[in-house]
């Protein structure tokens, strides 16, 4: 038996290594996905426009100003002159925002008050706007404060001291690269699960290997080795450019990493391998794969977070792999995760793969029948 | 035996009436291949219908009852209202403790993800001229985002604590500070920019993978090259594949967009007309693209990988619609010019919850139809090398 599945996993590689363009596709658009994704997928703010426009002739709204063209956040704070002007700014997108100092503000902020302060954002882009106004709430509180301290008024307003555990400074990359080691192992083996199945199912020779003195249990191990494999290797590449390229710290083991990394693969090529099972044609399998892995990013906790969810799709995440191995994959990396966590993370996966090797081992055979 | 001459009355292969003829023909197997085959059906309408769904029920970036912890170092009458002022905001779900160290489990285990720390001095710092008073908020930087909005979140609630009890104490007047005005989103909700978003990403995928898919199969089988062996010309061949699909992307934005105003109440402030410009526009590129892609491939597993890569990647990345694009590194700025999509992004977002704004769809209108022109032009080029 082990002479077979020898020959059986040999074959399959070559099919997958022996073509010069699916070993490119295999190796480059991970890689560009890694830059664009490390480089582009951030949720942070910066580099914004915004409008001014200051009605106020006292001192302290020119010290908003100057305030706000020295926060690094943004990148041109311009002067506007007339609330029209303030509108077609944000309308054409030239500007995030809008600040309008009232008249009053100098006397109201001396006053120990804060100082009365139109923002005005574009709601087209909410979640960019919310951080920005929250910027900007930032400065008028210290504002506020400092001025509140400096006539020895009662400073009415309690600072905010925030202390980031994990990530001190908030990097967003710390966030991002051990997140997509999770999403890029996801779409590898699907992807080769997909090329290996439908392919040979189109050409017809899926039915030769089923004829072939192979016990259905056989071919499967054999279809599921490349597919973990490459899968491996990919976990590998991304690890090490997390590390020595972005400088992620890795605190946790390298072993519990990889030990769940195997089951979350184990799990994902068993629906890879059900999706192949009920298709007959590729372009059937790539888009079914691609059915799956849309929704099952969204619904991971990759870019949005879980508890955000109604509860009920809260539960139905449960069933989503992804889920479970990116909350491994950032708890290892940054927050040390001990092996009983790990372990509680790892089980659903480990499940996973069992009803869908299973379904399609069934469903294979039924086929044979 | 001698060929008769054609008789009277039949076609000429090239007269007006037998292109239209032929390209009429094509199109129709072109229709009749995409009803036949369910996985065209399931990417064009079902996938839309899924991802819709989900960003209107279920995936946000708003979070609303985010879990935190509260601690009171001390139960003193400020702390209390302060702790209290917590539990009555709509944003948080509140976890009390007396001891940080409570909670910094649950932190690591993101159970709560935030613990807001009232120390023990809070009350006597409070009445004190000289210093103001401070509170901890101890986060979760594993997740930045959620850290950031918490945050924000927090200084939300302690300023208005702050207002009222200066009100209150007749310290102050009510009514000052900053007044903040979210325009055409008034409840700051992400459905409004996601669903547009939507929109662009299907159309990206019916354009361009269904496009290259079909296409690269047809190649793969040696079916393009019995088809270029009749009398049908290389751009005859691919308007019949194009048109086809260009309804099926505008059924599918139509259908999008019918669910986002209707089911999920996003609103549609622009006219139709400027929806179907801004979307006609729009999906030149993209099948232009899906035509290269597979005439360079020939290979269906080649041609959908590649597609992912050149037109789902980048509009779900690159285009500015879910991550900013002055915020990533100039270089990446400049290849997001180069998509499409980022010409396509702040029209359809400015049709739904703007309304028409003619100057800035005339603008991007222009640039998606020269890279169309671009796109499809090659894939002419390329096909047409492929036969001789």
């Amino acid at each position: 038996m082990w002479t077979r599945l020898q020959s059986l996993i040999v074959k399959e590689l070559l099919v997958v290594f022996r073509d010069p363009r699916s070993r490119i596709i295999l190796i480059l658009p991970p890689l560009i996905q890694l830059v664009i994704f490390a480089f582009a997928a951030t949720l942070e703010v910066k580099n914004v426009d915004l409008v001014v426009l200051n009605r106020d002739e006292g001192r302290l709204g020119l010290e908003l100003v100057r305030r706000l063209e020295g926060s690094p956040t943004f990148r041109r704070v311009a002067p506007v002159h007339s609330p029209s002007e303030l509108r077609q700014a944000i309308d054409q997108q030239r500007a995030l925002g809008g600040v309008e100092i009232a008249p009053t503000f100098s006397r109201e902020l001396a006053a120990g008050r804060p100082g009365s302060v139109q923002i005005v954002l574009d709601g087209r882009r909410s979640n960019a706007a919310q951080i920005v106004d929250a910027y900007i709430g930032q400065i008028l509180n210290d504002m506020t404060a400092d001025e509140s301290e400096l006539h020895h008024q009662l400073a009415s307003v309690p600072r905010v001291v925030p202390r980031n555990w994990f990530n001190p400074n908030l990097e967003y990359k710390w966030f991002t690269l051990p997140g997509l080691i999770a999403i890029i192992a996801q779409l590898i083996g699907l992807t080769v699960t997909a090329l290996s199945v439908a392919r040979e199912r189109e050409l017809g020779t899926f039915d030769q290997l089923m004829v072939a003195p192979l016990r259905t249990g056989e071919i499967l191990a054999g279809k599921m080795l490349p597919p973990l494999m490459v899968g491996m290797l990919h976990i590998t590449l991304y690890v090490i450019a997390s590390v020595a390229i972005f400088r992620v710290p890795l605190r946790g083991s390298l072993a519990l990493l990889y030990g769940s990394g195997l089951f979350f693969l184990a799990a994902t090529v068993g629906i890879g391998l059900f999706i192949s099972a009920l298709c007959t044609t590729q372009q059937q399998a790539i888009l079914g794969a691609f059915l799956f892995v849309a929704p099952a990013t969204l619904l991971s906790g990759y870019a949005t977070p879980i508890e955000n969810m109604p509860g009920w799709l809260q539960t139905a995440t449960m069933a989503n792999p992804l889920r479970h191995f990116l909350v491994v994959t950032r708890g290892v990396f940054l927050k040390a995760m001990p092996l009983t966590e790990v372990a509680k993370n790892t089980m659903p996966m480990f499940f996973i793969a069992l009803a869908t090797l299973s379904a399609a081992a069934w469903l294979f055979r039924k086929r044979m029948e | 035996m001698t060929y008769s001459a054609p008789a009277h009355g039949a076609e000429q292969p090239f007269s007006a009436r037998a292109r239209a003829r032929r390209l009429l023909a094509l199109m129709l197997k072109e229709a009749k291949q995409i009803v036949r085959d369910p996985s065209s059906i399931l990417i064009a309408f079902v996938l839309p219908l899924i991802l819709l769904f989900l960003f209107g029920y279920g995936v946000s970036l708003d979070a609303t009852r985010t879990k935190i912890g509260v601690v009171m170092e001390a139960p003193s009458p400020s702390a209390r209202g302060l702790a209290s002022a917590f539990q009555a905001s709509p944003y948080f779900e509140v976890r009390l403790a007396t001891d940080r160290r409570e909670l910094e489990e649950p932190l690591a285990r993101r159970e709560v993800r935030g613990i807001v720390v009232i120390p023990a001095k809070f009350d006597a710092d409070l009445n004190k001229r000289s210093v103001t008073p401070e509170v901890q908020v101890i986060l979760d930087g594993a997740d930045p985002n959620t850290a950031a909005l918490v945050q924000g979140y927090v200084q939300g609630v302690i300023n208005t604590w702050a207002s009222v009890r200066a009100v209150e104490a007749g310290r102050a007047l009510a009514g000052s500070g900053p007044e903040d005005r979210m325009w055409f989103n008034p409840e700051h909700s992400s459905r409004y920019f996601l669903v547009p978003g939507t929109v662009a990403v299907v159309m990206a995928l019916v354009g361009t993978l269904l496009t290259a898919l079909v296409v690269a199969r047809e190649w793969e089988r040696g079916t393009m090259e019995a088809l270029m062996a009749t009398p049908v010309t290389a751009v005859e061949l691919l308007v019949g594949k194009v048109v086809p699909y260009f309804l099926l992307g505008l059924g599918s934005m139509s259908l999008c967009a019918s669910i986002a105003v209707f089911v999920f109440q996003v609103p549609f402030r622009g006219s139709v007309l400027a929806l179907f410009a801004i979307s006609s526009a729009f999906l030149l590129p993209s099948l232009g693209l899906g035509l290269l892609i597979s005439a360079a491939t020939k290979n269906q597993f080649l041609a959908s990988q590649m597609a992912l890569l050149a037109s789902f990647l980048p509009t779900f990345l690159l285009s500015g619609f879910i991550f900013e694009i002055n915020s990533m590194p100039k270089v990446i700025q400049w290849i997001c010019q180069a998509v499409p999509a980022r010409w396509l992004i702040p029209s359809l977002q400015t049709v739904f919850v703007a309304g028409d704004l003619w100057s800035l769809f005339v603008k991007d209108i222009a640039v998606l139809v020269l890279f169309g022109a671009l796109f499809l032009g090659l894939a002419v080029s390329r096909t047409r090398k492929k036969v001789a």
